[in-house]
């Protein structure tokens, strides 16, 4: 096992306009590992998400993926953005899976699994294709490659969500509260995919509301409040025993 | 009853109408009018102007299309000076008649003698003379075009707009740059939004290149005019010319349906009958008893900027 840590975030800050969203976040991700975050709502999870591909940029600090900055070079002591073509590569290794699922309406399961792999890494359409059925297979949903995404479930389109990161062969997964926008008796489905992707062992940050699974599959739990994290710790610590009122007074809200 | 009615009053008009241009010519006795329509309805010359009207139409449209999605896309641009000239094309385009703007063309060359496009300082420069860079054709084709591109670049715009964000937020995550996201995201499930209009645009357009007789563009509208003035048949003319604008804008109107249909799917559950299909379907529940639930049909939202001039 190597030792670097697949991400590493160090005082990381984030802001729109006047309002502070990440107030420094210092956090370590291992290779192999599932990080779990919780916090109540607007504590900035989803934004340090964002963060980790580039989709927000960072106002001061350091993120790194496997050992890169993420949309910056360093040289010397100066740190630059880097152009478009390179954040688009860097962002293609890495996995995201919303809570509103944002599958292409306008294109079959199959070719929203195959668009980015042929497009973005220049695979062959046969090639892509392949890796796609497997896919789908793998997430239980084999029958349904030539279906529209309005055609299927909540619970389905998130699997093809998931399986659409995947194509990609992303060495990191982030998901926002993938479960969330379901209704109840869908969460099961898609929870065990992301289980049995973490059981491959997959690098995988998810920000979610499901505390037995945060529990169970979770490596870490990292409690955010106003921007900062506020407890972290092996999830059976954190949830049995934790160390700060504020997340006691969260967690007595939630459990 | 009301429907009896405007049904009567519609019959009663057009019947006065008609009777009158029959009799047009009083001279050759009743009803010859109409044998003047008939008689040039198939006429070369005026093929030949359908002909040059179909072109205007497919090339202007091309162009402001074209152009269109481009300043839709620099309207749209986070550097403030792509979208400010932009902008200001727009506002140009749209806030001057079309008339006027195929007249500019049409006289350009009057106060421009010759055209010199090259690199400054090189010896690699282009040298045209605008009687012959700008034919009644040309200018014609460049007051429509350019106009027509102010309109779809809203209508484009609208488009972009009406597109979840999070479908650029999925695309950018997967790794496509700003170009791929707009050509294979955006842009297609844009059309949805972008096909109805265009197609009004279209079928408005092919009525609006009768304007190309200001500048001496021989299309349907100057060659109905043009035999008219020869034969004094202006009224049976006017007909024959109507009837083609008829024959083409309704054809454009089928198409419009079949290509709003291509763009619709994955919208919805099932995509909605073709008219063929309806016919059959209809004949069959004919015969098999209760018609069949009415089927899902996209909603077309409404679309700022398909206002006409
Ligand atoms: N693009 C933006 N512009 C301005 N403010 C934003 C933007 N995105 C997020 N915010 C603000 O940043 C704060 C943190 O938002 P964020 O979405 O990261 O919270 P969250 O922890 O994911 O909450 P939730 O559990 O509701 O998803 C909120 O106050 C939000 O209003
Ligand atoms: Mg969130």
């Amino acid at each position: 096992m190597t030792s670097m840590p697949m991400v590493k975030a160090e005082a990381v800050h984030k802001n729109f306009g006047r309002l502070e969203v990440l107030r420094g976040i210092d956090l370590e991700v291992n290779p192999r590992d599932v990080m779990c975050m919780i916090g109540p709502s607007g504590s900035g999870k989803s934004t340090f998400l964002r963060c980790i591909n580039h989709l927000e940029k960072i106002d001061a600090g350091r993120l790194s993926v496997d050992g890169e900055l993420v949309g910056y070079r360093q040289r010397g002591d100066r740190i630059y953005e880097l152009p478009d073509a390179e954040v688009c590569k860097k962002r293609a290794e890495i996995g995201m899976v919303f809570q509103h699922f944002n599958l292409f309406p306008h294109m079959t399961v199959l070719e929203n699994l195959a668009e980015a792999p042929v497009r973005v890494k220049r695979e062959s359409r046969a090639v892509a294709a392949d890796r796609a059925r497997r896919l789908l297979e793998r997430v239980g949903l084999a029958e349904k490659v030539d279906a529209y995404p309005r055609q299927l479930s909540g619970g389905q389109q998130q699997r093809v969500a998931i399986a659409r990161a995947l194509a990609m062969q992303p060495k990191l997964m982030l998901f926002d509260e993938p479960t969330s926008a379901l209704d109840p008796e869908l969460v099961g489905e898609v929870l065990d995919v992301m289980r049995a992707l973490a059981e491959d062992g997959m690098t995988m940050i998810v920000v979610t509301h499901e505390i037995g699974f945060a529990r169970e599959v979770g490596d870490t739990l990292v409690f955010m409040d106003g921007g900062v994290i506020v407890e972290a710790g092996k999830p059976r610590d954190v949830l049995a025993n934790p160390q700060q009122e504020r997340t006691r007074s969260f967690l007595s809200k939630v459990l | 009853m009301a429907a009896v009615v405007v049904l009567a009053i519609a019959v009663y008009i057009l019947y006065t109408i008609g009777t009158a241009i029959g009799n047009d010519r009083t001279g050759l006795g009743p009803h010859t009018g109409w044998l003047v329509v008939e008689k040039f309805l198939f006429n070369g010359l005026i093929f030949r102007g359908i002909l040059l009207t179909l072109e205007l139409t497919a090339l202007a449209m091309l162009v402001g299309v074209v152009l269109g999605a481009i300043l839709a896309v620099m309207r749209l641009s986070p550097n403030p000076v792509m979208s400010w000239v932009s902008w200001l094309y727009i506002w140009f385009f749209r806030g001057t008649p079309v008339l006027v703007q195929i007249f500019f063309w049409f006289n350009i060359n009057l106060v421009l003698k010759s055209i010199d496009i090259g690199i400054p300082f090189t010896s690699l420069w282009l040298h045209g003379n605008t009687n012959k860079l700008i034919p009644p054709f040309m200018a014609a084709l460049l007051g429509l075009g350019l106009n027509e591109a102010a309109y779809m670049a809203e209508i484009v715009r609208a488009g972009i707009i009406s597109v979840e964000h999070g479908q650029t937020e999925a695309a950018q995550a997967l790794g496509m740059d700003r170009g791929l996201v707009m050509r294979r995201i955006v842009l297609p499930q844009a059309m949805r939004v972008i096909i109805p209009p265009t197609g009004n645009e279209t079928i408005s357009m092919l009525k609006t290149t009768s304007l190309a007789f200001g500048a001496g563009v021989t299309e349907l509208f100057t060659r109905q005019q043009q035999i008219a003035t020869a034969t004094y048949d202006v009224l049976e003319l006017l007909i024959v010319a109507s009837i083609w604008y008829l024959v083409m804008t309704s054809i454009l109107t089928v198409g419009q349906y079949y290509i709003e249909r291509h763009f619709g799917r994955g919208a919805t559950r099932q995509l909605p009958p073709t008219p063929l299909q309806r016919f059959r379907r209809m004949l069959f529940t004919f015969h098999a008893g209760p018609p069949a639930p009415p089927e899902l049909v996209p909603a077309g939202p409404a679309v700022p900027g398909s206002e006409h001039r």
